[in-house]
C-alpha cells in the first residue's frame, strides 16, 4: 500500500530557507563590501606599507660577552627587543618561524684582547628586519674599527698601523644563515583581516538579519508553516556560513596568487583555514543572536555590535602583534576570542600547523561558544 | 459539532497579564464558506485568528481544525491551512519566483509558479523583486503564498486595509474565487461594505466576546425588524461608485 501523505521533512524546509537567505545575502551590497572588499582593501594598504616604526626581536646567544663596547651600544638602540633567556636551539627555532629577526653572538676578540667578534645569524622568515639588524650591527662594527685605527694612527707608529691593516681587523663580523621560510607582511596581515571579516560579518550580519526578519514578521509567517524554529535558524546560519567561507576563499585566493601569501601545504592549508573560519563564524554568530535580541531598535544595532567587534579589532592581533602591547593589555587580548582565530589562522598558514596542533585555540573558541550561546538562549527573541 | 463544520472554537479565552483579549468565544466555521470576524480595533479579532493559526498560545478553550485538536497536533494543522498576516513581509531582495520556491520548500510541496502568480494577477511580475511591488500587489502575493500548500482553509487578516478601491474590489473577486474552488476562507476586516459583499456569515466581536453571529442579510433584517431606519435617504449610487465609474475598475498598479 502506498502511503497517501509523505511525512513532512524539516530538512527540505531548512534547505529552502538556506537558499532564500543565501540569495538575499548575495544581493545585499554591504554584505559583499564588508566580507570581501574591505578586507582586501586593508590587505592592499597594509601589504604595501612596511612601516617606519618597526620593532625587531633579536636573540642573544647565552654566554655572550656583554662587557664589550659594541654590545653596550647595541643594547641601547631603540625598538629592539632582546631575548636573552633561551638556548641556542630555542633561538634558532624561533628564528626559523619568524618570531625572531636575528640571533647575535658577542665574543671577546683574541686580537690584542680588546675588541669583540659579533656573529649574526639570520633566517628567511624575517628578511627585511634581519637586514635592518645587520645594518645596525655593521654600522657599530665600522665605527668601532674606525675609532681603533684612529687611535693607532695617533700613536704615529706606522709600523703598528700597517700591521693592523694586514692582519685581523679589530672587530669583525661573521655572518651565517639558517634555512627557514620567508615571512612576509602579507603572512601577518591576511589572517588578521580574515579573522576580523569573519567576526564583523557574523556579528553584524546575524544581528541585522534576525532583527529585521523578526520586525517585518517574516519569522512569524514562517511559524505559520510546518517548519520548526531551530531549522529556521539552521537554514539562516548555513547560508551565512557558506557565503562567508566563499568570501574567505576569495581573500585567500587573491592573497596567495596576487600578494604571495604563504600556504605551506597549498590547498590543504587553505581548507584547514576555512574549517577554522567556520568554527569562528559559528562562535561569533552567537554574539549576533545576542545583539539582535537586546537591540530595541534597528539604530542601536551598529553601536552594540561595534562594542563587540571594535575592541577585538584593535586588541586581537588584527594589525599589530599582541606581543607589542604592554603586559596588562596582553591579558585582555588573550581573553578575547578573535585572538585565537587570528593566532590559529597564522599558525595554520605559515607554520603549517594541523588542526591538532592548534587544539588549544580550538578549545578556547569552543569555550567561548558555550558561554555566548548560553547568553543567546537567554536574550534571543522570536517575536 | 455539525458535520460540515471545519473549525470549531469553544470557550476560547486569552489573557495578556491583566487584559482579557479574548473572553470566552464560541463559534464554528462551515466548510466552503467565507466567514468574517468583524469588530473595532483591539476587539480580539487578530488574537482569535492567531490562536487558531497556531501562532499564539491560548489561555483556555478547545479548538478543532478539520477534526484535528490544536492542543494535540498543531503541526498537522499548519499543513492544511494558509495564513496571511497583517503587515507581514518577505525577503525584500528576492523575486516572486524565488519566494514561491521558498514557500514550496517550507510546505514540502511543488508549485506551478506562473499559474499561481496568474491566479492573483501577478503573471507579469515573476522576476520582479518583492520590494518593488505596490501595496495591492504585495497583498495579492501574500495571498498567493497562502495557497501554495492547497490548504483547506485560508486565514486573511485585514487583507484590504490600505488599498485603493480598485485593488480592494479585485481582491474581493480573488477571495470569492478561492472560496468557489472549495477552500474555506476566514477573514477579518473593519470595512462593513466588504463584509456585506464577501461574507457568507459574520461574527461581530466586541471586547473579547461575540455579540452577534449570522449572515449579513439576517443581521440587517433583524435590525430593520427592530424598527431601525437610516436617517439619510439612500441614493442609487454612492461616492465610491462615482469614483470607480470615473477611474475604471482595472488594477491600477500593474
Amino acid at each position: 500500500m502506498k502511503q497517501k501523505k509523505v511525512k513532512y521533512n524539516q530538512l527540505i524546509a531548512m534547505r529552502a530557507v538556506a537558499f532564500a537567505s543565501f540569495r538575499s545575502i548575495t544581493r545585499n551590497p554591504s554584505a559583499i563590501i564588508f566580507s570581501i572588499a574591505f578586507p582586501l582593501i586593508f590587505i592592499i594598504a597594509f601589504g604595501f606599507i612596511n612601516g617606519n616604526n618597526i620593532r625587531m626581536d633579536v636573540g642573544i646567544v647565552p654566554g655572550s660577552d656583554t662587557t664589550g663596547m659594541i654590545y653596550k651600544t647595541f643594547s641601547v638602540v631603540p625598538n629592539i627587543d632582546h631575548e636573552t633567556k633561551l638556548t641556542v636551539k630555542e633561538l634558532e627555532d624561533r628564528l626559523s618561524k619568524g618570531r625572531l629577526d636575528a640571533i647575535l653572538k658577542f665574543e671577546k676578540n683574541s686580537f690584542q684582547g680588546k675588541p669583540e667578534v659579533v656573529e649574526i645569524i639570520t633566517g628567511k622568515a624575517s628578511k627585511e628586519k634581519a637586514i635592518f639588524v645587520k645594518s645596525i650591527i655593521t654600522n657599530l662594527v665600522d665605527q668601532q674599527n674606525i675609532a681603533y685605527y684612529k687611535s693607532l694612527s695617533t700613536k704615529a707608529d706606522s709600523a703598528d698601523y700597517q700591521r693592523a691593516l694586514l692582519t685581523n681587523q679589530p672587530t669583525e663580523l661573521r655572518e651565517s644563515k639558517i634555512s627557514g621560510r620567508e615571512y612576509k607582511m602579507i603572512d601577518f596581515i591576511l589572517p588578521g583581516q580574515l579573522g576580523f571579516s569573519i567576526l564583523s560579518a557574523a556579528v553584524f550580519g546575524t544581528a541585522f538579519v534576525f532583527y529585521s526578519l523578526r520586525q517585518t514578521l517574516v519569522l512569524k509567517r514562517f511559524f505559520a508553516t510546518p517548519i520548526r524554529r531551530p531549522y529556521i535558524i539552521l537554514g539562516e546560519a548555513l547560508s551565512r556560513i557558506v557565503f562567508q567561507l566563499l568570501g574567505a576563499s576569495v581573500i585567500i585566493f587573491i592573497g596567495h596568487y596576487v600578494f604571495d601569501f604563504t600556504l605551506i601545504h597549498g590547498l590543504w592549508t587553505a581548507i584547514e583555514m576555512l574549517l577554522l573560519s567556520a568554527l569562528g563564524l559559528i562562535v561569533f554568530m552567537g554574539f549576533g543572536f545576542v545583539v539582535s535580541g537586546i537591540a530595541k531598535s534597528e539604530n542601536v544595532i551598529p553601536p552594540i555590535a561595534n562594542i563587540v567587534t571594535l575592541p577585538q579589532f584593535l586588541l586581537c592581533g588584527t594589525f599589530f602583534p599582541i606581543d607589542s602591547f604592554p603586559k596588562w593589555l596582553q591579558y585582555i587580548s588573550k581573553a578575547l576570542p578573535l585572538t585565537y582565530v587570528n593566532d590559529a589562522l597564522r599558525k595554520i598558514a605559515f607554520e603549517g600547523a594541523g588542526l591538532m596542533d592548534i587544539s588549544h585555540q580550538i578549545i578556547v573558541l569552543i569555550l567561548w561558544g558555550v558561554v555566548i550561546y548560553a547568553a543567546a538562549v537567554r536574550f534571543f527573541r522570536w517575536e | 459539532m455539525s458535520p460540515s463544520a471545519i473549525i470549531v472554537v469553544e470557550n476560547l479565552v486569552k489573557h495578556y497579564r491583566e487584559i482579557k483579549a479574548v473572553n470566552g468565544i464560541t463559534f464554528s466555521v462551515m466548510k466552503g464558506e467565507i466567514f468574517g470576524l468583524l469588530g473595532p480595533n483591539g476587539a480580539g479579532k487578530t488574537t482569535t485568528l492567531e490562536i487558531i493559526e497556531t501562532l499564539r498560545e491560548k489561555t483556555s478553550g478547545n479548538i478543532l481544525v478539520n477534526g484535528i485538536s490544536l492542543d494535540e497536533n498543531p503541526n498537522a494543522i499548519k499543513q492544511i491551512i494558509g495564513v496571511q498576516l497583517q503587515a507581514a513581509n518577505y525577503y525584500p531582495n528576492l523575486t516572486l519566483y524565488e519566494l514561491l520556491d521558498l514557500f514550496a520548500g517550507l510546505y514540502n510541496t511543488s508549485v506551478d509558479k506562473d499559474n499561481m502568480l496568474a491566479r492573483v494577477g501577478l503573471e507579469t511580475r515573476g522576476k520582479s523583486k518583492y520590494k518593488i511591488l505596490s501595496g495591492g500587489q504585495k497583498q495579492r502575493f501574500s495571498i498567493a503564498t497562502t495557497l501554495i500548500n492547497k490548504p483547506l482553509i485560508v486565514f486573511l487578516d485585514e487583507p484590504t486595509t490600505g488599498l485603493d478601491p480598485q485593488a480592494r474590489r479585485n481582491l474581493w473577486e480573488l477571495i470569492k474565487e478561492i472560496r468557489d474552488n472549495g477552500t474555506t476562507v476566514v477573514i477579518t476586516t473593519h470595512y462593513m461594505d466588504e463584509a456585506e459583499i464577501l461574507c457568507d456569515r459574520v461574527a461581530i466581536i466586541e471586547k473579547g466576546k461575540i455579540i452577534s453571529l449570522a449572515s449579513p442579510e439576517k443581521l440587517i433584517d433583524d435590525l430593520i425588524a427592530s424598527g431601525f431606519e437610516k436617517i439619510k435617504e439612500v441614493k442609487k449610487a454612492n461616492l465610491e461608485d462615482v469614483f470607480l465609474s470615473l477611474t475604471g475598475r482595472e488594477w491600477r498598479d500593474m
